[in-house]
């Protein structure tokens, strides 16, 4: 096709780079709303049970630690920021600059994910991982919760598809990294920088969520 | 080709603003989860992370700056949440042999 | 301009060229060239090949049901064999052939061609589709070979996630992956028709086929992920031994129910909406008129697909909902019927004062509205709460929903292929015998589902294989006509197969038809166009078309016009 407009950044289909970033753009957000959708089952299993089992979910809320879930919360704030950081990089044709944020992404993401894995373990040693093993203590005063099994099923699989996002994020950064560091990207070439910070902030996003769901229940 | 009228480049204080303000509200929602306000914690907790949702989407997502259609698609998402989440807890609700339902 | 240069003349048959065009079938050959390709229509032609298999699968499983029903004993197989053959033919027809069928292979063809792109928008995304839809149809055929799976189409728990020893989390997986290239699709075509629309071609010019796919997309992008995610909760249970619909915790069995039919209901309406778009573009054609009621189909096909979603739980009437939210769900699906209404008649006001053709696609499409219409109001007494009791879990459902998905989304969809068999192969399917297998289907459809209605009102239940002798007459009958649609579909395969190389060549558009499609080549050029086009026109000018050429040669098959 002979379109003037044509160059090698911009794909056959396209008529010019302008298309082809906001078709990006809006095929990001259509698949993010598949996201919201796919977190949602999670969302209203959640719901539903806390209403029918709010003395177990109060209960059994109180043994997660609410500063370590906060220290979590804070890291992926900050990797947000990065991620933002990064993207106004790559827009302004900053390669040193988007190469660092973007590691710093990835340092901050880890971090989660290895506070996460230190969360996992501690519910395995005190029997809170759903399965023939469970056996639910709690905290002075707060011992009854016979349905304390769900409330650790919900959590483990609203974290557990939470961190897989975040390690698949952790794919995409890596593969954002060698794309700059080879100088894939510059101010006319960004998309692919901006949709995998769509996608972070998304799993950010998420996580603002569960944080005071399972965290925050009842902590008076 | 390049139309950089396009490119909407966000001021480094607005990120800074933004994040600022989302650490804020973090300790907030922690600090009202201290305090026994009945059934309106979880109100107040939601409302929270809706603020800093809503933050995170129109600044650090860009959406303040995109299109219209990036902004009707990202609100279908949460629209067809609702649609999700209202409807099946109407179920649940006004099933009286429930606890938590309303008789 | 990458088309040899050709020499036109115009024959008995209308415009062929003289000279081999460069098409996207005669671009490239080779198995890498089509497993790699990244172009839509062969995209759409390597999802025709396989939804074909599995519509095959499907098929036989579908044969040996009727098989097994045709006396009131269990004959041939064991009680526990019967489960998994109708799960496995609920799971191939519904996710491996009813979902992608008109949007994977018609869609994937057409919406690129009628916006007047030169492909979808993320053409390696689209091919990635079809790679995830071949992996998770491998994944569930595993588990079919390795002794299948029988929870019935809809795993529901806690059956699939305690008791079952099938292999619900090897079908499962299947399913979940196939969800992906299901979205991955209807994203393709959202971003498509709002993004890539030629010069000219306004929302309210796009054909009809195109709203409709772009509403089908809206399902599979906001239902599918609900469904993947109950998926994945059944797994987290089973492998996992988390408990989230678990009884024994506590648990609500009935709340899987709902995630289901969060999907699986609007996804029906997956499976109709693009039938409705293909009947909407045949009726115009073959009526020669504007289709009546331009925005009232277009936006109905919306409606129905936002609606569509607040209806989920007339399935769960009997399952322990609350009754007042059965009322709820009740007076939606009422009110859902009417977007559906509307397209009949408008469909039936483009008819009037047509000149009606009565070719094979308008045989189906006419054969659609006459089948969707009976499925249709079925479907209205099983929304009733009261009637719903009656016949809930009969094969009045049964055959309530083969209305709806054979009579409606099979008929459109065999009515879609031979519509644009001509702009897919560039050559003509015979008009004798497409007329007589579309008869043939018809009456064999009839005579297989119309006695399941009256066996199930009488109360014979669905999914047991032995059953009272008194209903052995209309099982008998059903059988009967399985046969005969069996029949009806084996011999379009062989006469379309035949056409690949001995159809009558045809040109670029032999139903003198409206729209961008029918202005390329036939097959079209590997970007659709040799020129960019611009639209400058309404869609569905047939009065124009018909002035136009009344006055040059008349083209392809105009045998039996009727004055209606």
């Amino acid at each position: 096709m002979s379109d003037a407009a044509h160059n090698s950044l911009v794909a056959h289909q396209f008529d010019d780079a302008r298309q082809q970033q906001e078709a990006a753009t809006v095929g990001m957000w259509t698949f993010l709303i598949t996201e919201i959708m796919f977190f949602g089952g999670l969302i209203l299993a959640y719901m539903i049970y806390r209403n029918q089992f709010a003395e177990s979910f109060h209960a059994a809320s109180r043994v997660l630690d609410v500063w370590v879930g906060c220290f979590n919360t804070c890291v992926l704030l900050v990797s947000s920021l990065t991620m933002a950081l990064g993207v106004r990089a790559a827009q302004m044709g900053d390669r040193k600059k988007l190469v660092l944020f973007i590691i710093a992404t990835m340092i901050f993401g880890a971090a989660f994910l290895g506070v996460k894995a230190y969360e996992y373990a501690e519910k395995f040693e005190h029997h809170l991982v759903p399965g023939p093993t469970f056996h639910f203590h709690g905290v002075p005063g707060h011992e009854h919760a016979p349905n304390a099994e769900i409330f650790f099923s919900l959590y483990f699989a609203m974290t557990g598809v939470h961190a897989l996002h975040m390690i698949v994020g952790l794919g995409l950064m890596t593969w954002l990294l060698r794309k700059s560091i080879k100088g894939t990207f510059s101010k006319d070439y960004y998309n692919p920088v901006e949709i995998c910070g769509l996608y972070w902030h998304f799993v950010d996003i998420v996580w603002i969520f569960l944080y005071p769901l399972l965290y925050l229940i009842d902590r008076s | 080709m390049s139309d950089h009228s396009e490119h909407h480049i966000v001021p480094l204080k607005v990120y800074f603003l933004v994040f600022s303000a989302l650490m804020i509200l973090l300790f907030v929602t922690v600090g009202v989860a201290m305090v026994n306000l009945g059934p309106f914690n979880i109100y107040v907790a939601m409302s929270i992370a809706i603020i800093k949702a809503v933050l995170v989407v129109l600044y650090f997502m860009h959406v303040r700056y995109s299109t219209r259609l990036t902004m009707v698609v990202a609100a279908a998402g949460f629209i067809w949440l609702v649609f999700l989440l209202g409807i099946t807890i109407l179920d649940y609700t006004s099933r009286s042999w429930i606890p938590g339902s309303y008789q | 301009m990458d088309t040899t240069s050709t020499v036109e003349r115009v024959s008995a048959t209308g415009i062929i060229s003289d000279t081999i065009r460069t098409n996207f079938l005669n671009a490239d050959y080779g198995i890498k060239s089509w497993l790699l390709t990244k172009d839509h229509k062969r995209i759409a032609i390597l999802y025709l090949i396989s939804i074909t298999v599995f519509f095959m699968i499907g098929g036989a499983f579908a044969a040996m049901i009727r098989m097994e029903l045709i006396t009131p004993e269990a004959d041939v197989f064991t009680s526990e064999a019967y489960n998994k053959v109708f799960t496995t033919h609920g799971i191939m027809m519904v996710f491996f052939f009813l979902i992608p069928s008109i949007p994977a292979t018609l869609g994937n063809f057409l919406v690129p061609v009628m916006v007047g792109a030169r492909d979808l928008a993320f053409p390696r995304i689209n091919l990635l589709s079809w790679y995830i839809y071949v992996i998770g149809g491998l994944f569930t055929l595993t588990a079919l070979v390795l002794g299948g799976v029988d929870t019935g189409w809809t795993f529901y728990t806690p059956y699939s996630s305690t008791y079952s020893n099938g292999y619900v989390m090897l079908t499962g997986i299947g399913i979940f992956i196939t969800g992906f290239s299901s979205i991955l699709t209807g994203l393709n075509f959202i971003v498509t028709v709002h993004k890539m629309r030629a010069p000219g071609l306004g929302w309210f010019r796009l054909p009809l086929f195109v709203w409709a796919n772009y509403a089908a997309s809206l399902i599979m992008v906001l239902g599918t992920p609900v469904v993947a995610i109950g998926i994945v909760m059944i797994a987290l249970e089973r492998g996992l031994g988390l408990g989230i619909f678990d009884p024994r915790l506590g648990g609500d069995p009935v709340l899987f129910q709902h995630i289901f039919w969060f999907y699986s209901h609007p996804a029906v309406y997956i499976m109709i909406l693009p039938g409705m778009g293909v009947v909407s573009e045949i009726m115009a054609c073959f009526s020669r008129r504007h289709i009546f009621g331009y925005k009232f189909i277009a936006f109905s096909s919306l409606g129905i697909a936002i609606i569509g979603f607040l209806v989920w739980g007339h399935h769960m009437f009997v399952s322990g909902q609350s009754s007042y939210a059965g009322i709820v769900f009740s007076l939606f699906t009422f009110i859902v019927a009417v977007p559906s209404a509307i397209k009949v008649f408008n469909w039936t006001a483009t008819m009037h004062k047509g000149r009606i053709v009565y070719s094979t696609p308008m045989m189906y499409a006419l054969g659609f509205i006459g089948l969707f219409l009976v499925g249709g109001l079925t479907g209205l007494f099983c929304a009733s709460l009261g009637v719903d009791i009656h016949i809930h879990d009969t094969y009045f459902i049964v055959a309530h929903f083969h209305y709806v998905m054979v009579g409606g989304s099979v008929m459109a969809y065999l009515g879609g292929i031979h519509f644009w068999w001509p702009k897919m192969t560039g050559r003509m399917y015979p008009e004798g015998w497409g007329r007589f297998s579309a008869l043939l289907v018809f009456v064999g459809f009839n005579l297989t589902f119309f006695p399941q209605f009256i066996a199930g009102y009488l109360g014979m239940p669905r999914r047991y294989h032995v059953y009272p002798p008194e209903f052995q007459i209309y099982n008998v009958l059903s059988s009967g006509g399985a046969l005969v649609l069996g029949i009806g579909f084996m011999i379009p395969l062989i006469y379309l197969f035949w056409s690949l190389k001995y159809g009558e060549k045809a040109g670029p558009n032999p139903w003198r038809a409206a729209g961008l499609e029918w202005e390329t080549t036939s097959p079209p050029p590997t970007f659709n166009f040799d020129y960019q086009p611009v639209v400058d026109h309404e869609p569905y000018n047939y009065s124009e078309i018909d002035a136009r050429s009344s006055a040059t040669v008349s083209t392809h098959s105009v045998q039996e016009e009727q004055h209606v």
